[in-house]
């Protein structure tokens, strides 16, 4: 195994690829009780259109997230949620745009629960009967989703936002398009995606790492499989499709999604580099102690509901901010004329260093939060950068660059809003 | 793990845990009082109020700067019910200065911060600010009033209020709307004055500082802490039995599609001389865990409910289920849910159960040790009994309780109130 130490923040991280191409970080952590795996497929709702032994298909929307709910069942009849429960473990699992993930923490009998992990994962069992009652209960799910406020005004603001990608369409699908799936569809993208070379095992804790590449070696197919080739489409406009999206829900107050493409690099410390300075940027331009924030808040524009982030997956890099407001289109006025100020003005240094100092604090402490840290390790290794450089990066970011960050990435044309309005509003 | 305690000041605590595993550190401080409704709600706006500004940190967006450029460190209010106590006050998470470059003195200027908060409130005239009171009073009216949003906490919240009216239990952390309303800037004031002069402190830091050290900067910070008479009668009324002979029952009707049932036991008489490594076995046997007996039996065997736990007050000697159940379900699971709790008291426990019970209350206190939140509340809760056992120490002794001793727990248990929340229609 590969140790490399950051005594600066006393870390020693362990990483492996095996021979089966499965990429393994081993972060232990001395004087823990408990420990955290998960064990991820670079694989989520945006992966549709994949090539298998030379020839493209395509798959319906809801594939992944299906395909995750499906993975508890084994042929044997038991429920491993309920297996690794019984253990004291915490089990459970979640489907984003480019990743699904299977995780769980525990006190103890982490090698066990290892095992576990690594077997189900790897044991893909479908019936057309399971496959049926599942199309039930997602449906379920995805009405819950077409009721929720936040989800319809987040995908009709990325609907607004890009033109083609993926990522504008719900991860889980739709009623119509999971009615598409069969078990045939679920074997094949298992195939495809679940193979070791196109997942990372993360543990942090109180772990050996030698053990989990042990472990992970024996559990595990010994073939590599092929490197699935996927397609997300031609490459996006950096100004938006549409710039305004939404309709009338059953709200209180209006509730605003804003949102802008930002053009970055395709992977590697290049684009975490743009990731970070976009996120030292924004903090700077909205964060709590802004001047944006608070005149608005003072204003009754904004509340406490108003957020902001920078979102990051299947090679979309796309800034998100909203919450409630009496007058979103107010807000976004108001966010012109920020980005103006900071056209004419520059980004003020004082303030800028504090939310370099307020980012390396928030970094710092993720170290401590190990489902946290294993998701920045994991994502890091899948698109080529490491989560530990960070800190050494803040401090090379100016605040010319985020002036420029801002002024490229937010300006007026280059942002879409949707807003979810009250029905009797 | 390194364990250090003094009093600073009279009445005024510091627990101090050495640790180096974390980046970050933490530290509260909690004003103890007696929870009473006439004073629940305006203690509990109190903090809030607090953190809007101080005389040289004028408004949030002041304190906002001052705690990004100490790297991004975290003051918030905390407000919590001990018990009939309350303890209302401020919990801080920041950096450790081990990991921050050369020369930061984060905790220096937490501690200097928190004493700001305490001491030197941004006032006019003396008084608080009429408009901070205004907004805070505001949004502790719209928390009292989303408690009834998620319904399983608000059934419980309900069965409490109804089971323990004549007793100070009644009133939740946050105190009541028709108090919370009538909070003036004026009395607030004045009532703030009074409480940090006559109420018990307990400070809680866990970080790589040294209990001596952390005192010392304490004691700077809170010089200026007036102490008066202070309360010492601090404490919580248990009773031993159930209010009535039969269990008393109460409906309620709302909008849901969900029944929630939930049932409140007085713990008895384990509570004469309390064996909380016994008493905490009994409930992940009953109901507390995945392997416990309403969990397997209710919920998993005869799939009466969607949920079905039970949890401890062991300052207060109760004990709640709390399930989640179709309306037409209520007789049978209600009469389920009392029959696996018979079957304890006649000490029908599989060595199965025992196990998995003692494997997850002894988890979920090792546990404690990797999360400073939890072990500051576990501490705050000693320090209100007067216990310094560690939740490891107290992890060792779950691992010896008995299948008899769970038992003898069970046989004590009285059944007190049954409420249930059902559908408008149903």
């Amino acid at each position: 195994m590969e140790r490399t130490e950051y005594p600066a923040l006393g870390e020693t991280v362990f990483s492996h690829t095996l021979g089966n191409g499965l990429r393994i970080i081993a972060v232990p952590k001395p004087g823990f009780m408990r420990s955290h795996a998960i064990f991820a497929a670079h694989y989520g709702g945006a992966d549709r259109r994949f090539r298998l032994g030379g020839e493209w298909i395509d798959t319906p929307a809801g594939v992944a997230h299906f395909l995750e709910h499906k993975m508890f069942d084994m042929p044997d009849g038991s429920n491993v949620l309920a297996e690794l429960s019984s253990r004291g473990a915490s089990p459970n699992a979640f489907t984003s745009s480019d990743v699904t993930a299977y995780h769980f923490t525990c006190t103890d009998g982490f090698s066990q629960n290892l095992e576990t992990l690594l077997t189900y994962v790897s044991t893909p069992f479908f019936t057309e009967e399971s496959v049926r009652k599942e199309q039930g209960i997602i449906s379920q799910e995805i009405r819950m989703y077409e009721n929720s406020p936040d989800a319809v005004g987040y995908y009709e603001m990325m609907g607004a936002l890009y033109a083609r990608h993926p990522v504008r369409e719900n991860v889980v699908g739709t009623v119509e398009s999971i009615a598409e799936i069969t078990p045939e569809t679920l074997y094949n993208c298992h195939k495809v995606f679940y193979n070791p070379s196109n997942m990372v095992l993360c543990c942090v804790g109180d772990v050996d790492p030698e053990a989990v590449a042990e472990t992970a070696e024996r559990i595990l197919p010994a073939d590599p499989g092929p490197i699935p080739e996927r397609d997300y489409g031609p490459a996006e406009d950096p100004l938006p499709a549409g710039s305004r999206a939404g309709r009338a829900m059953e709200v209180s107050a209006p509730l605003f999604f804003a949102g802008a493409k930002v053009c970055a690099p395709a992977s590697g410390s290049e684009r975490l580099r743009v990731r970070l300075l976009g996120e030292l940027a924004l903090d700077y331009l909205v964060g709590p102690s802004s001047a944006f924030y608070t005149e608005l808040y003072a204003r009754g524009l904004l509340d406490r509901t108003f957020g902001c982030e920078l979102d990051d997956a299947a090679g979309a890099m796309t800034v998100l901010m909203g919450g409630q407001s009496r007058d979103p289109e107010a807000v976004m006025t108001a966010l012109e004329e920020r980005i103006g100020l900071i056209a004419r003005r520059g980004v003020d240094g004082a303030a800028f260093d504090r939310c370099r100092r307020a980012r390396y604090g928030l970094q710092l402490g993720s170290l401590d939060r190990f489902s946290e840290y294993a998701g920045l390790l994991f994502r890091g290794c899948m698109r080529g950068w490491n989560p530990l450089d960070i800190f050494s990066m803040l401090g090379e970011i100016t605040p010319e660059d985020a002036a420029a960050f801002l002024c490229e990435n937010l300006r007026a044309e280059r942002t879409a809003m949707s807003v979810i309005r009250p029905e009797n509003g | 793990m390194e364990y250090y305690r003094r009093e600073l000041a009279p009445c005024v605590w510091l627990t101090a845990l050495r640790d180096e595993k974390f980046k970050t550190g933490c530290l509260s401080a909690s004003l103890l009082t007696q929870l009473d409704r006439a004073t629940a709600a305006s203690n509990a706006v109190l903090p809030s109020v607090l953190r809007r500004g101080t005389a040289s940190l004028g408004d949030l967006r002041a304190i906002a700067s001052r705690l990004d450029g100490m790297y991004g460190a975290e003051i918030e209010p905390r407000v919590r019910k001990l018990g009939e106590i309350q303890a209302l006050g401020f919990a801080a998470d920041f950096s450790d200065d081990r990991f921050l470059p050369a020369g930061s003195a984060v905790l220096e200027g937490v501690v200097r911060l928190l004493g700001e908060l305490w001491l030197s409130p941004n006032t006019r005239g003396g008084l608080l600010l009429p408009d901070y009171v205004e907004s805070e009073r505001g949004k502790l009216l719209e928390r009292l009033e989303s408690m009834r949003n998620d319904r399983r906490s608000w059934a419980l919240r309900r069965l409490i209020e109804n089971m323990c009216s004549c007793e100070p239990y009644a009133v939740s952390a946050y105190g009541g709307v028709q108090e919370a309303e009538s909070i003036h800037y004026v009395k607030l004031t004045k009532d703030y004055r009074s409480l940090l002069a006559s109420s018990p402190m307990e400070f809680f830091y866990y970080g790589s500082r040294s209990g001596e050290e952390v005192a010392e900067m304490l004691e700077n910070a809170m010089l200026l802490l007036p102490r008066g008479a202070i309360d010492l009668e601090l404490g919580t009324d248990v009773r031993m039995n159930a209010v009535e002979a039969e269990p008393r029952y109460f409906t309620e009707t709302m909008n849901v599609t969900q029944g929630n049932l939930a049932v409140g036991f007085r713990l008895g008489a384990c509570m004469a001389d309390p064996d909380e490594a016994a008493i905490r076995v009994f409930n992940a046997v009953y109901g507390g865990c995945v392997t416990s007996k309403l969990f397997t039996h209710v919920r998993e065997r005869l799939s009466l409910c969607y949920y079905a736990s039970s949890s401890l007050d062991l300052l207060k000697g109760i004990m709640t289920v709390s399930s989640g159940i179709d309306f037409d379900k209520y007789d049978a699971a209600l009469s389920e849910i009392l029959a696996q709790l018979e079957h304890v008291r006649a000490g029908d426990i599989t060595p199965e159960e025992l196990a998995g019970a003692r494997k997850a209350v002894a988890n979920n206190l090792r546990a404690m040790h990797d999360s400073p939140f939890s072990l500051e509340d576990f501490y705050l809760r000693q320090a209100v009994t007067g216990l310094d056992a560690s939740p490891a120490d107290m992890a060792a002794l779950v691992e010896d309780v008995t299948a008899d001793e769970v038992a003898a727990v069970a046989r004590g248990v009285e059944t007190d109130a049954v409420y249930f929340l059902k559908g408008e229609d149903a």
